[in-house]
């Protein structure tokens, strides 16, 4: 049998998503960004959204997102992405604007903007990329980081009274009239990613349909942050991060 | 809307002025003595006539870094604010002249440092002409003197910000941002259509058409070889601006003896006390920069080759004196005279000094 006879359209199951450009990733291996880079890509070309869509960048290890979708994009400083985003989708409504940051970016640094463009109901999407630890500048702790949690700052495991509490930013999110829909999903097993992927086309059409501000938070793993193996790092959210931040719905109107 | 001749404060005017040049958005956060700007903007409500867009942010960190998202989607921009939100701004202009965005500041300046005082100020110069944010930038600088010149500074400065595609500050005191003068506002300009800016910015993040590669707006750029060569291409442009742009007024000084140096307020009052000098037979002019960076080194340098004596009249301890000094090459001696924490001398009180240089 030929090459070209096993190829073909009607056997063809999985292949790489359209607008995932063909370039190395700089992630670890096991990291979730990919995963959810590619959950993007695949929700914008579904939507046919190629040519309106614009994404905003974080500081982080997603400082880089746009080296791998094939779309337009910013580059925001720490924090500011959904600032960045408020003006880009009021001076063009008929475009799709994502924001994607990760914890350190949108829980602590960037908490002011975050709240205000989902309080003003900014019809825009944020991407909530939740490892509970800074993983580009080496392993710090984050505001979402849980309580005995080891970070390269919080090296004897996080303390509530030297650090103060896992920030459950979602939550407060959801109490906003703002918002439409704030969700947490997971990229750990292929039915996760399933639903994952779902949700994110949801949040796609709300922003597409002025609904309002779409937060879909992705609890994740940072294997190299975490000192584990990718699949160690798996169970451990499962059993650690998820008993803190529990997967679903915790807003949809 | 036509041509109009009316009669308001020069913050009023900044905002008309933005909605008749066409301005697609305003992004700011209420501080003293600017407030005017925004309210006056949220009481026209161009979104309803020119389609402009005005949010009012939740701080001065937010509206600056709505002014970058906007200016990355080749959009006309501006904030305005004065000297504490301007500290805070200092963050979205260095990131905008890192990714080389086109947008225009307004700073009505108050006296510092810290809270300081909502009274009139000067004292920002050193942090807009000289950096302010981090890394090595330069910002357009304009200082109006009038309700008028405050109202021509908002087409000015986002033309010279988009011919050179770098951000453009308004640099103005409270004096001028709360004084109401005769303005002339010019005729409505329609806003850019989007087939507009996508052929005159072209690297504007509008959506990637099929016929080009994606555009990424950043100052990020990790391989030091690279980021020396972006470095080299600003400070290319920023010795083209400097070649061409700079601006200035020379009010009396052909024959002059002695000149005063002074911008924005100040340059009203000094124009009082060259008119008292040469009532009293005295030879002084005065030289008005009014583009503050670039500065009209060259001119000025000239005018200190035929001059006894330069005093410059500053709302601060003295900070344009020292590129006055650096223009004329110790030619001639420079004096300065200020006042600070936003007292606003008298002309006599300028008069005063500029007798005892005379001497």
């Amino acid at each position: 049998m030929k090459l070209t006879e096993i190829i073909n359209p009607q056997n063809v199951v999985y292949k790489k998503p359209r607008l995932m450009n063909d370039r190395p990733m700089h992630y670890c291996p096991g990291c979730s960004h990919g995963v959810i880079h590619k959950l993007i890509a695949e929700v914008v070309d579904e939507m046919g959204l190629e040519e309106k869509t614009i994404g905003i960048a974080p500081v982080g290890c997603a400082v880089f997102a746009y080296n791998y979708l094939d779309i337009d994009w910013q580059e925001a400083a720490h924090g500011r992405a959904p600032a960045l985003a408020t003006a880009v989708k009021r001076l063009n409504p008929d475009k799709m604007v994502f924001t994607y940051q990760g914890d350190g970016d949108l829980a602590a640094i960037g908490t002011a903007e975050t709240i205000h463009a989902c309080n003003r109901g900014e019809n825009i999407v944020i991407v909530f990329v939740n490892n509970a630890i800074y993983g580009m500048t080496g392993g710090q702790m984050a505001p979402t980081t849980l309580l005995g949690m080891a970070t390269a700052t919080c090296p004897y495991g996080r303390n509530a009274e030297l650090n103060g509490y896992p920030l459950k930013i979602s939550e407060l999110l959801a109490l906003l009239d703002g918002t439409c829909l704030v969700t947490r999903q997971a990229v750990h097993t292929a039915a996760a990613i399933r639903k994952a992927q779902k949700t994110l086309r949801k949040a796609f059409e709300n922003s597409m349909a002025g609904k309002g501000t779409s937060v879909v938070e992705f609890v994740s793993t940072c294997a190299s942050g975490w000192k584990m193996t990718p699949e160690q790092a798996n169970r451990w959210m499962s059993e650690n991060m998820f008993r803190k931040y529990p997967l679903g719905e915790l807003k949809d109107i | 809307m036509k041509e109009e001749i009316k009669l308001m404060k020069g913050n009023e005017a900044v905002a008309h002025a933005a909605i008749r040049y066409g301005a697609d958005g305003y992004f700011g956060y209420p501080i003293t003595p600017q407030s005017e700007i925004m309210e006056t903007l949220m009481e026209e409500k161009p979104w309803e006539t020119s389609g402009m867009v005005v949010i009012q942010a939740e701080s001065e960190v937010a509206a600056i870094n709505m002014v970058y998202g906007g200016a990355a989607c080749g959009k006309r921009v501006m904030t305005s604010s004065s000297s504490p939100g301007i500290s805070l701004k200092q963050e979205g202009i260095s990131y905008m002249a890192g990714a080389e965005l086109p947008a225009l500041i307004v700073n009505v300046m108050r006296g510092g440092p810290g809270l300081g005082t909502i009274q009139p100020s000067q004292a920002d110069y050193f942090q807009t002409v000289k950096g302010g944010g981090h890394g090595d930038y330069r910002l357009i600088t304009l200082a109006p003197n009038s309700v008028q010149e405050m109202a021509d500074h908002v087409a000015l400065g986002f033309d010279l910000a988009f011919k050179y595609n770098n951000p453009a500050m308004i640099l103005s005191d409270g004096v001028i941002g709360q004084m109401m003068e005769k303005v002339i506002l010019p005729e409505q300009k329609p806003r850019k259509t989007e087939a507009e800016i996508r052929r005159e910015q072209p690297w504007a993040t509008l959506g990637k058409t099929k016929d080009r590669r994606p555009n990424i707006i950043t100052s990020l750029e990790l391989d030091p070889a690279a980021m020396e060569r972006n470095n080299i291409r600003f400070q290319e442009k920023y010795k083209k601006i400097e070649e061409n742009e700079a601006l200035y007024e020379a009010l009396s000084c052909e024959d002059a003896e002695y000149l005063i140096v002074a911008f924005g307020s100040m340059a009203r009052i000094s124009q009082k006390v060259t008119e008292m000098a040469r009532e009293e037979g005295m030879k002084v002019g005065l030289f008005r920069p009014i583009t503050l960076w670039p500065f009209p080194k060259k001119q000025l340098k000239e005018y200190g080759k035929k001059v006894k004596g330069i005093l410059t009249v500053e709302l601060n301890a003295g900070q344009m004196v020292e590129d006055v000094r650096l223009a004329v090459e110790c030619a001639v001696p420079v004096h300065y005279f200020g006042r600070l924490g936003g007292i606003v001398p008298t002309p006599d009180e300028v008069f005063g000094e500029l007798k005892k240089l005379c001497k």
